[in-house]
């Protein structure tokens, strides 16, 4: 198929950016999106243009790497997946399609489609984590029995790739989605217990401080959550926030 | 010349390793955080060995390419992590986790390495346990297993099919603890480029911050090797993208020996690839074949009327269908290891059995299971006399439940239901056992340059088996290093920040320049892209599943003219100082450039088949990869020269002790 792509360009984080438009012919609709992007800058390599800087690793779902705002959607259209699930047959042949960085003040734009996400690192380094030594000198791990439920919801809430689309389609640039998820998948295994309410308010005020945005229960994080993390987890940490403030 | 000394322990298998930890010196707690420790790489290895490291006392700086370092390629092992604690009773042990490893390493792995990874593989369990990760869990509250290819007994530790990513968020987030605590300084988005020796020994990295494209030196008292392997040597791999040999390759080039880099596992259970503009391949766990069974039709007028699409698999009775696994090896059945299954497919395709338009595809049939597993829930439920659509509902639950992202991520890409019709699968470049020469101390040919993960060659032998690779690479971060580096860097108490204002910086760091230079500066005509996909077909078709001396010999010849072609005409747009992707994998295609054709080298040179390596000249009677144990018994570590065709092979005679060489059979 043919297609005509509008793609945000940016030289870098203090340059005025700009949609610039390219045509693209030929794609077959087996193929990635991503690997569509690599037709596109292999012809604009080809043509001594700059490529268009996009991020992207595994290519199979699970790092979380991959970004990209799609036709105004965080990964595009299709649930539950990542750019880099994301497969041209879901487009028709001479379709025009948006693509732009993920946006969010906590995100600068590094270039083109790339952001920064350091601010979830920042959040993550304030507490999510368990304080236990890496000595291997711990308990035998059955010495910790959990319920099958808590063990399988602890996963679920685990199971957040760190991508950004909660905040990139929040409208309120939110990273409630994002820090529930860890808070969560603490919350409901016994290790850990013992700094919860540290570990809840050192996050919050860490997520407070890199200028996202509260969540006010529209909801969009959860539809375009490529893993399906759910709201409950917000509404769990929103608990463990009360827990430990009133400690 | 540096000689080959593996340092391995005296004393009986079983204790060597607790001995030798009782006689190596340590450093004091005061002096440790006086010392600088760089690891490179922050995947499951090297996180690991970063937090660990840091939490010891010493000052650590580690480099990562992502922008953090849970995008490490770890996250995306999906079947589970190995250790032998017997917990099902089902007659497990660290001389039977030892063995197995061993044995479907083809025997071509050094024993106290993989005994001491045995030994330590149960405490991997507690500790991840404790940092929080979600194992699976049975309905009494304790940890479920589950059994992968070429074992008898159930060892696998899982979470979902997301265990890798799983333990790298456990590892990831021992060390935020310890970047929140300043002993860890974290440096994404940077790209080691070379590493600078001072009298011989490892005293500093130059690396590529690549937002801003500047040139750093980096100094430290020991540099740590993590970064992974070199399976994107063929192009299209399950690596990730950006998965490359640079940080392996360089420090080889400047006196590390390069092992066995021939010994390349091809997973049987990808997704098949579709077309030329593939970018890499997508690896379906082989947890599956504990459900799934694998067939070809036994017919030929069935496989053909399959690739034109005129019959569904479905549509094959069960009798015209060949689970051609099961017929060659009853013990072991869907369960063979990965080497053997991926060359059975391979066998099958080539006779003309394949199941999709290219003929390079077996079916992976989940019906059985879903019908099995859907009876017993009915019985479960109370259900009497259940209905065929009642007896499918209840299996497929279950088979969604333990398979159920895996089989979305196949809907995804091939836009088939794989509950309803059987998944197509295909052997893919998966994992590199080869690597960068270790000795037991996991200390390299060169003084204070260690490492670790699947960078290094020592645990695998000639084929991995399953849920392994997370267990080396934690065992190496977690238990291994940590202690083993504390013996060498006892020297080093006194020695002080090293300066990074010096003349081997100086040198190293105008190298790297000139070299990135020259890409921004050479205006060819051709992508990095283009040459990457040229040699990937030569390494696919001459250096791949099977070989020949041949076709090697063709593909040493050919390697080389792509590498010649690529310094003359390749074009690298933009510029040094800037975020500039073409340019960071130029450089890394450049390496794999030379890595292949040391690979395809020590493959002529390896004239047996063993593992991963088949060599078409040594093969039974009935087909099967012969070995050569009185011949090749040895670790063949290169020793690098100049150019890859003139490296030097050294050799590390394999001692089998405790285990009896035998030929491997699976039948």
């Amino acid at each position: 198929m043919d297609l005509t792509l509008k793609i945000w360009r940016q030289k870098g984080p203090q340059d005025k950016g700009q949609m610039v438009e390219y045509k693209v012919t030929d794609i077959s609709e087996h193929m990635s999106f991503l690997e569509m992007m690599d037709v596109l800058n292999e012809s604009l390599v080809a043509k001594n243009e700059e490529p268009i800087a996009f991020d992207h690793d595994c290519r199979e779902g699970i790092c979380g790497m991959c970004s990209l705002y799609i036709n105004g959607e965080a990964h595009g259209p299709d649930r539950g997946i990542t750019t880099c699930q994301l497969h041209m047959r879901m487009f028709k042949n001479g379709d025009t399609i948006y693509i732009e960085p993920f946006r969010a003040k906590a995100f600068p734009v590094i270039k083109d489609l790339v952001v920064d996400r350091m601010a979830f690192e920042r959040i993550q380094q304030a507490g999510g984590f368990i304080s236990v030594n890496t000595s291997g000198n711990t308990q035998d791990a059955n010495a910790i029995p959990i319920s099958k439920h808590n063990a399988d919801l602890s996963m679920d809430a685990a199971a957040c790739i760190g991508c950004g689309a909660c905040v990139a389609s929040c409208k309120n640039s939110s990273a409630m989605l994002f820090v529930s998820a860890k808070v969560s998948q603490f919350a409901l295994l016994p290790q850990g217990k013992i700094e919860a309410a540290d570990r809840v308010r050192n996050m919050v005020s860490q997520m407070d401080l890199e200028g996202f945005g509260n969540c006010t229960n529209t909801g969009a994080c959860e539809v375009e959550c490529p893993k399906g993390i759910s709201l409950e987890n917000i509404a769990r940490m929103n608990r463990e926030y009360l827990k430990a403030s009133i400690i | 010349m540096t000689t080959l000394n593996s340092r391995v322990p005296e004393g009986p298998i079983k204790d060597k390793w607790t001995l030798y930890k009782d006689k190596i010196n340590l450093v004091n707690p005061a002096n440790k955080r006086n010392i600088d420790i760089i690891v490179i790489g922050t995947g499951l290895a090297g996180g690991s060995a970063a937090a660990t490291l840091a939490e010891l006392g010493y000052s650590v700086k580690a480099f990562a390419y992502q922008d953090s370092p849970r995008r490490a390629h770890s996250i995306a092992a999906q079947g589970g992590i190995n250790a032998s604690k017997n917990y099902m009773g089902d007659g497990d042990s660290n001389y039977r986790l030892f063995y197995d490893t061993v044995k479907g390493g083809d025997y071509r792995s050094r024993e106290a390495n993989v005994y001491r990874l045995a030994e330590v593989s149960g405490n991997i369990i507690d500790q991840c346990v404790a940092q929080g990760v979600p194992f699976a869990r049975d309905y009494g509250g304790l940890l479920d297993n589950r059994s992968f290819g070429g074992v008898l007994v159930s060892r696998t530790f899982y979470a979902k099919g997301q265990t890798g990513q799983q333990l790298l968020l456990g590892a990831y987030a021992a060390m935020n603890r310890q970047i929140a605590r300043g002993k860890i300084e974290m440096f994404n988005r940077h790209e080691m480029l070379d590493i600078v020796k001072i009298d011989g020994k490892a005293r500093g990295i130059i690396a590529r911050d690549l937002i801003s494209g500047k040139i750093e030196r980096h100094s430290a008292h020991a540099v740590v090797i993590a970064t992974g392997g070199y399976g994107n040597v063929y192009y299209l791999s399950t690596n990730a993208m950006g998965s490359n040999a640079t940080a392996a390759w360089k420090i080889h080039k400047k006196g590390a020996y390069f092992a066995n880099p021939c010994f390349t596992q091809i997973h049987p259970t990808c997704i098949p690839r579709s077309g030329d503009y593939q970018s890499k391949l997508t690896l379906m766990s082989e947890s599956l074949r504990n459900d799934g069974r694998i067939w070809v039709p036994a017919k030929i007028e069935d496989a053909k009327a399959i690739q034109q699409g005129k019959l569904k698999p479905t549509e094959i009775a069960e009798e015209d269908r060949d689970y051609y696994l099961e017929r060659r090896y009853p013990a072991f059945g869907n369960l063979v290891p990965r080497d053997v299954a991926s060359r059975a497919a391979k066998e099958r395709c080539d006779a003309g059995y394949g199941v999709n338009a290219t003929g390079e595809a077996v079916y992976l049939d989940f019906k059985a299971a879903i019908h099995r597993y859907g009876r017993e829930q009915a019985k479960i439920h109370g259900i009497s006399n259940p209905s065929e659509e009642k007896i499918i509902e209840l299996g497929e639950g279950i088979i969604e439940a333990k398979y159920g992202n895996l089989f979305q991520m196949y809907e995804k890409i091939i836009d088939e239901n794989p509950y309803k019709t059987p998944m197509m699968i295909y052997p893919a470049t998966h994992y590199t056992m080869g690597g960068v020469w270790v000795d037991y101390n996991l200390m390299t040919t060169v003084p204070g340059l260690y490492c670790i993960g699947e960078a290094n060659f020592s645990d695998h032998g000639a084929n991995r088996l399953g849920a392994s690779a997370l267990m080396q690479g934690l065992a190496d971060g977690y238990f291994v290093l940590p202690y083993t580096i504390g013996d060498y860097l006892s020297d080093d108490i006194r020695t002080g920040k090293i300066a990074t204002d010096t003349k081997e910086f100086d040198e190293v760091e105008k190298e790297v320049k000139d070299r990135l230079e020259f890409f921004i500066n050479n205006k060819g005509t051709h992508s990095v892209d283009y040459f990457h996909k040229k040699l990937g077909l030569v390494m696919w078709n001459k250096v791949g599943m099977a070989r020949n001396e041949k076709h090697l010999k063709e593909a040493i010849q050919e390697i080389q003219e792509i590498r010649e072609d690529f310094w003359k005409n390749v074009k690298v747009p933009g510029s040094l100082n800037e975020f500039n992707q073409e340019l960071e994998k130029a450089g890394r295609v450049a390496d794999f450039l030379e890595l292949g054709e040391l690979f395809a080298k020590d493959a002529l040179e390896r004239e047996e088949s063993c593992g991963g390596h088949f060599r078409e000249e040594h093969v039974t009677e009935d087909g099967e990869a012969k070995r050569d144990d009185k011949n090749y018994a040895y670790v063949a570590a290169w020793e690098y020269t100049g150019k890859p065709s003139e490296a030097i092979l050294h050799k590390e005679q394999l001692e089998f002790k405790d285990i009896e060489l035998k030929t491997r059979s699976y039948k």
